[in-house]
């Protein structure tokens, strides 16, 4: 019976993974990537590491993600040459 | 824009599934490996969460180099950002009704599941990595929903934060070589206090790094650094 | 087909779709997140293949060692994506088969 899920939990990673690799927008790939770090703890707790499936959830898919998406907002500004970059910048929300 | 298909990373990445399947295919159904002598060694130094144990004592090595790669990254990071004189923008101290106050709400207990998470890592899952990581995470947080360094966090103190961990660690692995010993052999005595000690600062060191190298490089910089 | 085995062919399957992200993808953060795929591919088969003990408890060693992985993923990941930036801001160009010198800019 559980073994039913781990084959399903294994199919939803591949098919995060493929998506999260193969989209053209860059915030979708992030979104993605994150939902993969999330899945992926559940992984770790069926194969018994409680402790990689806590640092999987805050570093894998916490941290890494704010750093992706970050870069992805940074990427999404006019490319002015540095260090001409000036305060018209400024104009980006805060995402979390 | 969607990429085109390209042949040879497609069979680059098909031939090492290949290989790897094929490999764990081949191997053995069952394998002892090393969960009894880990099992019973950790008993007899008296920490009861097996991983803890093997990261901090029976693999310290590891850990101690995977501490100094951490560094390494976040000195990296740290001087390929944005010189303070060239960037004067601070964020913003208005960060919305939703953001701000569940920032509150949520900065002092991450503080607490840290400190939690270390304590309990010693019998149950947790660790130094796991507390980091949360303290890491409340940091960025913080800096995301506008709250600007305080002025009493100087740019020594973030310093300080930064290489406690590593510099604890190395002293705590070449001590016993001053008393004959060798590295990293921790007297049985104050062991579980010295693992407690080491845990508590590689803590503050994982969160710091964890913060820095978010947002040392993130596009609206605070001059002076991460927190 | 026992569970370990799932997971760890499972990881190869993530590995090999980290990997044609890492070298087909022309957009650099869509190569670090590859490079993401690829460590998380190899964690899957360590710890799948270190829970082959009769006994049923899974092996503390590959779960030690992926612990310092997924933090050494992280440091990867933020030196990756502030190179990323920094060539951001001096060139203007998000991947690396456009040549800057030439001065097609997006």
């Amino acid at each position: 019976m559980m073994h039913l899920f781990d084959i399903l939990l294994v199919g939803v990673l591949a098919w995060i993974a493929i998506g999260s690799t193969s989209e053209a927008k860059l915030f979708k790939s992030i979104v993605m990537f994150m939902v993969f770090g999330l899945f992926m703890s559940l992984a770790w707790i069926r194969l018994g590491s409680p402790d990689v499936a806590l640092a999987e959830a805050a570093i894998g898919s916490g941290v890494t993600g704010a750093l992706l998406l970050d870069a992805a907002g940074h990427l999404r500004r006019r490319p002015t040459p540095y260090p001409e970059e000036d305060a018209s910048s400024t104009e980006e929300e805060a995402d979390a | 824009m969607r990429d085109r298909l390209k042949i040879m990373p497609l069979l680059a990445s098909l031939a090492a599934l290949g290989i790897i399947a094929t490999t764990i295919i081949g191997l053995p159904s069952t394998a002892p490996g090393l969960s009894a002598q880990m099992n019973a060694n950790a008993e007899t130094i008296g920490i009861k969460n097996v991983v803890t144990a093997v990261l901090l004592d029976f693999r310290g090595y590891d850990t101690l180099l995977e501490i100094s790669v951490l560094m390494l990254a976040t000195v990296a990071v740290l001087s390929l950002r944005v010189p303070p004189s060239e960037s004067r923008r601070r964020l913003t101290g208005e960060s919305g009704l939703l953001l701000g106050s569940l920032t509150r709400l949520l900065a002092p207990f991450m503080i607490v599941i840290a400190g939690f998470l270390v304590w309990v890592g010693s019998s149950g899952p947790g660790g130094a990595f796991q507390a980091g990581a949360v303290l890491g995470a409340g940091g960025i947080l913080l800096a995301l929903a506008g709250y600007d360094r305080p002025a009493w966090v100087r740019q020594s103190l973030i310093r300080v934060a930064l290489t406690i961990g590593l510099l604890a660690f190395i002293a705590i692995a070449l001590l016993p070589i001053l008393n004959g010993g060798t590295l990293l052999e921790y007297p049985d005595s104050a062991r579980k206090t010295l693992l407690l000690l080491l845990e508590g600062l590689l803590t503050l060191s994982i969160g710091a790094s964890l913060a820095s190298l978010f947002l040392a490089s993130a596009s609206r910089g605070q001059d002076g650094g991460g927190r | 087909m026992s569970t370990y085995l799932i997971y760890s062919l499972g990881g190869a399957v993530i590995f090999a779709i980290g990997l044609y992200a890492l070298l087909a993808r022309r957009h650099l953060v869509h190569k670090v997140i590859g490079a993401n795929l690829m460590g998380s591919g190899t964690f899957l088969v360590l710890i799948g293949l270190g829970n082959r003990a009769p006994g049923g408890t899974p092996d503390p060693v590959p779960q030690a060692m992926v612990l310092t992985g997924i933090v050494v993923t992280v440091a990867l990941t933020a030196l990756g994506l502030a190179i990323t930036k920094r060539y951001f801001s001096a060139t203007g160009l998000d991947d690396l088969d456009t040549d800057p010198r030439e001065g097609d800019h997006p």
